[in-house]
């Protein structure tokens, strides 16, 4: 009964999506206050509506009702509540249904805090998204229905695939999700404007949140998905270029892109045209990265569904949308001429760089992505493009963007003097040199990734840090301090994700140079020695779990002779899936990670077992979470809070005109 | 009875890529061995290279590369033997002729391109400077009055 509530409220929500997609944006072209208003209940009533459905499949899960096709598919009785719940996005129906929730969710959002929007621009934003909503909800409903039934439903479920019974995949999506649909916002944002003819610095006010916001969650989502790769598949890498996680990467880069390029909009009143289409284009690869995930049409690890309907339909939803948008953009974008004056030296060149490089780098992720099939199709050649191509295409962009940044940042708006702002930077500068010199004096192979790697992160990091340092002004050094903590948190966030970003290029560049593998037969009871630490596997157990079966060592690591840490690394079997999976362990530190992984019993007695030295590993999670932290704070920044207070105000004044 | 044997059966399933017992002595070859493993495909996998995978046949490849290399083959040579059996879907890295060059080339093309239209952009920009470029008009006042009076 409960599931025949959720379908029919899912089906209900998709004519409410209609209104909200139709009328508003009729309203606001005739000027109709009362049409437009309707904006506002029916993004309400629909994000309530398909709230109802997601929360009707979340009681199917969590009951084990196999009388619905997809929980016998993807979930099982003995299966952990907390993976029952998870379980619901852990497949193609349920996280469609979890997308639409999003789409909503965000639609709410802004029908509910934009209230100093002007009322025939939020129209039109909560229109355009209701038309998203539309869509996605006809994908849903249509191809990939989550409450069909089963005529016979079966005593026990399918359960979920094993890899993705963990804490860090499961939280994964969902962010991700937060994410790609953030920019959808962007998206009804930019599409708006240019329907409205109008681009300013209260618009780029309004957008940059939600960019902002969009950005962060694709940080953490993209952090989770390579965080649980570097611990759940037993190798410990950690990125592999596969082309959902480029599909999750692209979107990341344009929202960066995007993020910048908005202040621009904001304080100088210049690249708007740009700034558009940036948040036309990252919505749309947000679409692109949704159709290589779902169609099937790129193989990757962990694509989802392959079903070439479902692939039609969304490049369908690509085309309409996305090519809607830019042939409104090429009919309309002229309109926004630019204002603001720079010199070739001045801040705003600099963001224009910034665009640039991630913008560009971001394209070179999207062709080696679909390369093999455009190959395929137009040239008859069967090719891969693997990590190696985008290491050597890809990083040299990264590189450039990372040596940039410091004096970018630092330069005034308008018309700058380069030696005159690079001169604080002399110290940061000198300080990445020598890291570099050092790390090249210290370590045995003489490769020069390391040292780059190092050195940018070590200019990245100070390079924010003398940035802040000079917006205290002058004066005595206590003054300045006292003044540090009193500076507009965007200087902060912008301190701080700047800063992220070179712990997490210090990681990687630790990690892929300096890792040390050792594969070897270890007897029970019989130490060996790896870059100074000696291992000895001291038994080997069979435990059994909640749903699966464990192989478990347990393993002693020492160093100096003295015990530093045990550790017990786990071969597990999912019978109801028949597939093993490895459990790492990993004994985290802040200068490395040890990482044992227990393999296959020998003939000849003994075990196979992989023991890794991963330096460095943690900075680069480390680096994320401070990126979104920088996100997050500069999302708090007092001027998004009293442009909302300001208007609330105004609209108390004026006594809401349209009710 | 058959579940127990079952599970034995998957606990047979290697569960590593590199397996012990397929490492060379030599470490110098054994260096080498790996590092073309990343350049190999494994073919039936999606995506992963034979030094990750541990498929069977990714397995096999392992042995091949380094039966190659112990019977004296370069790098190149050893690449080109498992291309010539496998196509260039093997390679991890695309090559770099005919229509591939669209693949190599469009990074640092667009690259330039749009650096290019970057600067004849800010040189409009500046020019503008010059220009009437301060002056609001009517309408553009209305409007900054009404913005600075939020």
């Amino acid at each position: 009964m409960i599931t025949e509530l959720g379908h029919f409220a899912l089906v209900l929500a998709l004519g409410v999506a209609l209104i909200q997609a139709v009328v508003p944006l009729i309203g606001a072209h005739k000027g109709w206050e009362n049409w437009m208003a309707l904006a506002v209940p029916t993004a309400i009533l629909q994000f309530l509506l398909i709230a109802g459905a997601f929360a009707a499949l979340t009681y199917a899960f969590v009951t084990s009702d196999f009388s619905l096709q997809l929980v016998t598919m993807n979930s099982h009785s003995l299966k952990p509540m907390l993976y029952k719940v998870t379980g619901v996005w852990g497949n193609h129906e349920g996280s469609m249904l979890l997308w639409v929730l999003i789409v909503a969710l965000f639609g709410a959002t802004a029908a509910l805090f934009g209230a100093n929007l002007p009322p025939s621009l939020k129209a039109r934003v909560l229109a355009v998204q209701g038309a998203i909503g539309v869509a996605f909800l006809a994908f849903s409903l249509i191809t990939s229905n989550p409450f069909l039934r089963l005529a016979q439903p079966p005593f026990d479920g399918q359960g979920l695939n094993p890899l993705l019974q963990d804490v860090g995949l499961a939280f994964h999506p969902p962010f991700l999700y937060l994410g790609f649909v953030g920019l959808s916002m962007t998206f009804s944002f930019a599409v708006a404007a240019l329907i409205e003819g109008r681009v300013d610095a209260a618009w780029a006010r309004w957008v940059r949140p939600w960019t902002l916001a969009a950005w962060i969650f694709l940080t953490i989502g993209i952090a989770l998905g390579a965080w649980w790769a570097y611990y759940e598949l037993g190798w410990g890498g950690f990125w592999f270029w596969d082309p959902v996680e480029n599909a999750s990467f692209m979107p990341w880069l344009f929202s960066a892109a995007l993020l910048h390029s908005a202040i621009v909009v904001e304080k100088r009143e210049s690249l708007k045209s740009w700034t558009v289409l940036l948040a036309i284009l990252g919505f749309g690869f947000s679409l692109i990265g949704t159709f290589i995930t779902r169609s099937g049409i790129v193989t990757s690890v962990h694509a989802f569904s392959s079903d070439p309907t479902r692939g039609v339909f969304i490049l369908g939803i690509l085309a309409v949308f996305v090519g809607g948008a830019l042939m409104l953009y090429a009919v309309r974008g002229r309109a926004m001429e630019a204002r603001g004056v720079f010199a070739m030296v001045s801040r705003e060149s600099a963001l224009l760089l910034n665009n640039i490089l991630l913008a560009v780098s971001s394209i070179v992720v999207f062709i080696g992505t679909i390369w093999p099939l455009m190959a395929e199709m137009f040239f008859d050649r069967k090719l891969s493009v693997g990590a190696p191509f985008f290491e050597a295409a890809f990083t040299p962009f990264m590189v450039v963007l990372a040596i940039v940044l410091p004096i970018g940042a630092m330069l005034p708006w308008k018309r700058a003097r380069l030696g005159r702002s690079a001169k604080p930077l002399m110290g940061a500068a000198v300080l990445a040199l020598s890291v570099a010199a050092l790390v090249w004096a210290m370590q045995s192979g003489k490769s020069a990734l390391a040292p780059t790697g190092m050195a940018l992160g070590a200019w990245l990091i100070s390079g924010s840090i003398v940035d802040l340092w000079k917006r205290t002004g002058r004066g005595g050094v206590a003054g300045r301090f006292s003044r540090l903590f009193k500076l507009p948190r965007a200087d902060w966030g912008k301190g701080l994700a700047h800063s992220g970003l070179g712990i997490v290029f210090i990681g990687i560049s630790g990690l892929l140079a300096w890792q040390v593998e050792d594969i070897r037969v270890a007897k029970i009871g019989e130490p060996y020695v790896v870059a100074g630490y000696e291992v000895t596997l001291e038994s080997v157990n069979r435990i059994p779990g909640p749903n699966y079966i464990s192989t478990q060592a347990e393993m002693s690591v020492r160093r100096d002779g003295r015990e530093i840490v045990r550790l017990y690394p786990e071969k597990r079997i999912y019978p109801v899936q028949a597939m093993p999976t490895t459990e790492a362990a990993i004994a985290n530190g802040l200068w490395r990670d040890l990482y044992l992984v227990i393999g296959d019993p020998q003939d000849n007695g003994g075990w196979a077992v992989r023991t890794f030295i991963k330096p460095l590993a943690n900075w680069i999670w480390a680096g994320c979470i401070i990126m979104a932290l920088g996100g997050l704070v500069s999302l708090t920044d007092r001027r998004y809070r009293v442009a909302a207070g300001a208007a609330r105000r105004k609209s108390v004044q004026k006594g809401v005109a349209a009710e | 009875m058959k579940r127990l044997a079952l599970i034995f059966a998957l606990i047979a399933t290697p569960l590593f890529a590199v397996n012990p017992d397929e490492v060379l002595q030599d470490s110098v070859l054994e260096a080498r061995a790996r590092a073309l493993s990343q350049e190999l495909r494994c073919v039936v996998c999606r995506g992963e290279n034979i030094d990750e995978s541990n498929a069977d046949i990714a397995r096999d490849l392992r042995l091949l590369v380094r039966e190659r290399l112990v019977a004296g083959d370069s790098d190149a040579q050893v690449l080109d033997f498992v291309v010539e059996r496998y196509g260039e879907y093997v390679l991890m890295t695309p090559k770099t002729d005919g229509a591939n060059i669209i693949l190599w080339a469009l990074g640092p093309v667009l690259f330039l391109t749009a650096l290019l239209g970057g600067v004849l952009y800010t040189r409009r920009r500046t020019a503008a400077n010059t220009g009437n470029s301060a002056a609001l008009n009517d309408e553009e006042q209305a409007r900054l009055a009404a913005i600075l009076k939020e």
